[in-house]
């Protein structure tokens, strides 16, 4: 079946909230929105859910946290026993104070870097990729929501275009793809 | 929608837009540099290529060409290297600290201090990297299994944990600037006419589109960072000032060094982001954006981490004297009053004095004055590292060793030539990278940009998103919506026949005169129009600001009319004051 995608470009955040709010109230599924920084508040009007990348990076500084005892006490403790003025290294709790400061960069390095990954995974932004964004002027100064008949069964697409049409929009644009 | 105290003085100054604050950080990327820009460059890059021979020199001939003998064996190099470092504290400091504690003002400089930052611990990771003589083997620090059987690097020593502590703020730093340059490089990649130049920010911006789900996950991941920086920036002049307290030389094994260091870190820090954004700001007319109460906010920051080393300063000289060790006692002593008095006597003034200075209000918002004592304040951190390494070396328990340190032209010449090289890395920055976090900054132009906090120009006061408005601009906002509404509903478009859309036509280019094809302005600057629209305005002959600046309500009526698109929009996003300003540029 063929897709209609309504853009309706705002430029103003406030009034695509308000846009947004009202289209939702009439039951229509609002798929995306382009805007130049974050707005917010739209997440809940849109049902965007919230990001577990929070956990993701708590789960990498874990790892992080656990491979670095595991190689500290490997190579100072196990593999070799280094003998430093007499004092040989006899047990991993006993020399554990030496061991913090690295155990404690590794883990900061494991968390930010496994959630920077996972992040431009997740969001599809790598180098090179192509720009979505329907409007060159939507990383400026223009808001623009979109809408998929193909989500919004129940509403054709004059309808959701009257609807667009009664909020405070500048530009109403349509793609059939 | 955050609100911010009418009290607080605006962080935007002017009637600024969304638009107007890409066009503002964009100007400079776009347009030609200045001729400034060349010679500057040109003289930095000297300066580097010198520095750059030096360190051939230097790797070639050995570390035998620098000023250290047997009794300081270490000296310019570890010096330079906890001088950069330090300086390198200062953007990740603002960036994640400030962020934790939701302080607005760090936007107008995050980005630029991230740089800084980014730079600074480059240079810093020169020196120990030259100083292992044989670079091309520097991954030796790394615990790799080898060909010499068991054979690991030390996990006791603090000179792994500087290995561990910098690299990991290096990129870790690296990383966080650059996912808050991805949605920026974006907004230059859509606003690029030239093909390669559009190409290269394409793929500069990782295909960022602005989504709402990205958007969300940008927040959050610059959250955790900054959680997760602020104390990884502590850790890291721990760890540095522990390559000193964890010896056994009188005047370097005390437990006050961390915080001394890090206060000391911040403190020179942030003197390096005055003296850079002072310049930033003029150059490239940012004045708006980073004016008189960041200056202050930055140099209050500045008093107190001063203020923190002197003390500091002074607890070292108690407890020298109070533990009766005479060793210690000696060495400060020493210090004061020995052959490198100069070099104390420089470093108690421009570290201890000179930031006391900020108390006075008049002082601290004075411009002039704060670039000089941001100078006077780098000079004097480099002072105390030399103080702190040299003096302690210089004269230990054996009198018979007892020494000077003189620097040799390679010594001098490495050190000037990573000033060099900073500064040509800096100075491409400031070219090609958006200085100000331009999606930031947007996010608090409604709560504390001029326009907003005053209800004038196109703030139209607190306008919430609920529909509410904030407080003190109730009236004067909801009056101007309504007839907002009002002038939708008038000026539907009315079907016209073509005689009289011919005299409406020749009426308006009476009013705001003609002009031709061969003298027109890119109308597209305009905020509200686009190519289309451009067309439309063209088709009817009006192609310069000059002609659009001169509209008021009865030519923009007659436009409307013409364009039969957005009734309404010319008036509303006032296109006259704007081609106005358009035209003055």
């Amino acid at each position: 079946m063929a897709d209609t995608i309504i853009y309706a470009m705002y430029d103003d955040d406030d009034k695509l909230v308000d846009g947004a709010k009202k289209l939702v109230s009439n039951g229509i599924h609002v798929n995306e929105v382009f805007s130049p920084m974050p707005i917010h508040g739209i997440d809940d009007v849109i049902g965007v859910r919230h990001t577990r990348l929070g956990i993701a990076a708590f789960l990498y500084g874990l790892t992080g946290l656990m491979l670095a005892t595991l190689g500290m006490k490997y190579f100072m403790i196990d593999d070799w026993m280094m003998n430093i003025g007499g004092k040989p290294s006899f047990s991993y709790l006993e020399n554990l104070p030496a061991f913090i400061p690295i155990t404690f960069e590794f883990t900061v390095l494991c968390a930010a870097h496994g959630m920077a990954i996972t992040y431009f995974l997740r969001n599809g932004t790598l180098p090179g990729m192509p720009a979505t964004n329907p409007d060159p002027r939507t990383t400026d100064d223009r808001f623009v929501m979109e809408i998929r008949t193909s989500e919004n069964s129940s509403h054709s697409a004059s309808d959701i275009q009257a609807l667009v049409r009664s909020t405070d929009f500048v530009e109403l644009d349509e793609k059939t793809v | 929608m955050h609100r911010e105290s009418d009290i607080r003085l605006p962080l935007i100054l002017g009637d600024k837009t969304y638009h107007q604050i890409t066009e503002d950080v964009c100007r400079p990327i776009e347009n030609q540099a200045p001729r400034g820009w060349y010679i500057l460059i040109s003289i930095a890059a000297v300066i580097a290529l010198y520095g750059v021979g030096c360190i051939l020199y230097l790797i070639g001939e050995g570390i035998g060409t620098w000023g250290l003998n047997n009794t300081v064996d270490w000296a310019w190099d570890i010096t330079n290297f906890v001088w950069w470092v330090g300086i390198g504290h200062a953007g990740t400091l603002i960036s994640a600290v400030l962020l934790l504690f939701r302080q607005k003002w760090r936007m107008a400089v995050n980005r630029s201090a991230e740089a800084m930052t980014i730079f600074a611990v480059i240079m810093a990771a020169t020196f120990p990297g030259i100083h292992m003589g044989r670079l091309w083997v520097s991954y030796w620090v790394l615990p790799l299994p080898n060909q010499f059987g068991s054979l690991w690097v030390n996990f006791n020593s603090p000179l792994l944990w500087d290995v561990f502590a910098i690299s990991t703020y290096f990129s870790v730093s690296l990383v966080f600037w650059y996912i808050g340059l991805i949605p920026d490089f974006a907004t230059i990649r859509d606003r690029m006419t030239k093909p390669l130049t559009k190409k290269i920010y394409g793929i500069l911006s990782f295909g960022w589109s602005g989504r709402a789900k990205h958007w969300n996950r940008f927040e959050i991941v610059s959250l955790v960072l900054a959680g997760i920086a602020t104390p990884l920036v502590f850790s890291v002049h721990s760890i540095v000032s522990f390559d000193f307290a964890t010896s056994v030389i009188p005047g370097w094994h005390t437990t006050i060094f961390p915080p001394y260091f890090v206060a000391g870190a911040v403190f020179s820090g942030f003197a390096m982001v005055q003296t850079l954004m002072l310049i930033v700001r003029k150059v490239m007319k940012l004045e708006a954006y980073i004016h008189t109460k960041h200056i202050e906010y930055m140099n209050i920051v500045i008093m107190v981490t001063g203020s923190i080393v002197g003390v500091a300063y002074l607890t070292e000289l108690f407890m020298a004297w109070y533990s009766g060790v005479e060793y210690e006692s000696y060495a400060f002593l020493n210090r004061a009053t020995g052959p490198y008095w100069w070099a104390y006597a420089s470093m108690m003034t421009c570290n201890v004095i000179s930031p006391q200075l900020m108390w006075f209000k008049k002082l601290r918002t004075s411009l002039l004055f704060t670039f000089i004592i941001s100078i006077v304040v780098n000079i004097g951190m480099w002072f105390e590292r030399f103080v702190i390494i040299v003096t302690s070396l210089h004269r230990g328990h054996l009198p018979s060793t007892w020494s000077m340190f003189y620097p040799t032209w390679v010594d001098i010449g490495v050190f000037i030539g990573t000033l060099g090289i900073f500064t040509v890395l800096y100075l491409l920055y400031a070219r090609y990278f958006p200085v100000l976090a331009i999606s930031e900054v947007k996010t608090i132009l409604k709560s504390s940009g001029e326009n907003y906090k005053e209800g004038f120009g196109a703030g139209e006061g607190y306008y919430g998103a609920d529909g509410s408005h904030g407080h003190g601009h109730d009236d004067h906002a909801h009056e101007e919506e309504e007839v907002v509404s009002n002038k939708i509903i008038e000026k539907k478009p009315v079907e016209l026949s073509d005689d009289e859309l011919k005299l409406n036509q020749s009426t308006l280019l009476e009013r705001v005169g003609s002009a031709d094809a061969s003298q027109a302005d890119d109308l597209k600057l305009i905020s509200g129009v686009g190519p289309v629209l451009e067309k439309t305005l063209n088709s009817i002959g009006i192609f310069t600001f000059e002609q659009v600046s001169k509209m008021k309500s009865e030519e923009y009526n007659l436009l409307d009319s013409l364009t039969k698109s957005f009734p309404g929009r010319a008036e509303r996003d006032n296109w006259a004051s704007q081609a106005n300003d358009l035209m003055n540029k």
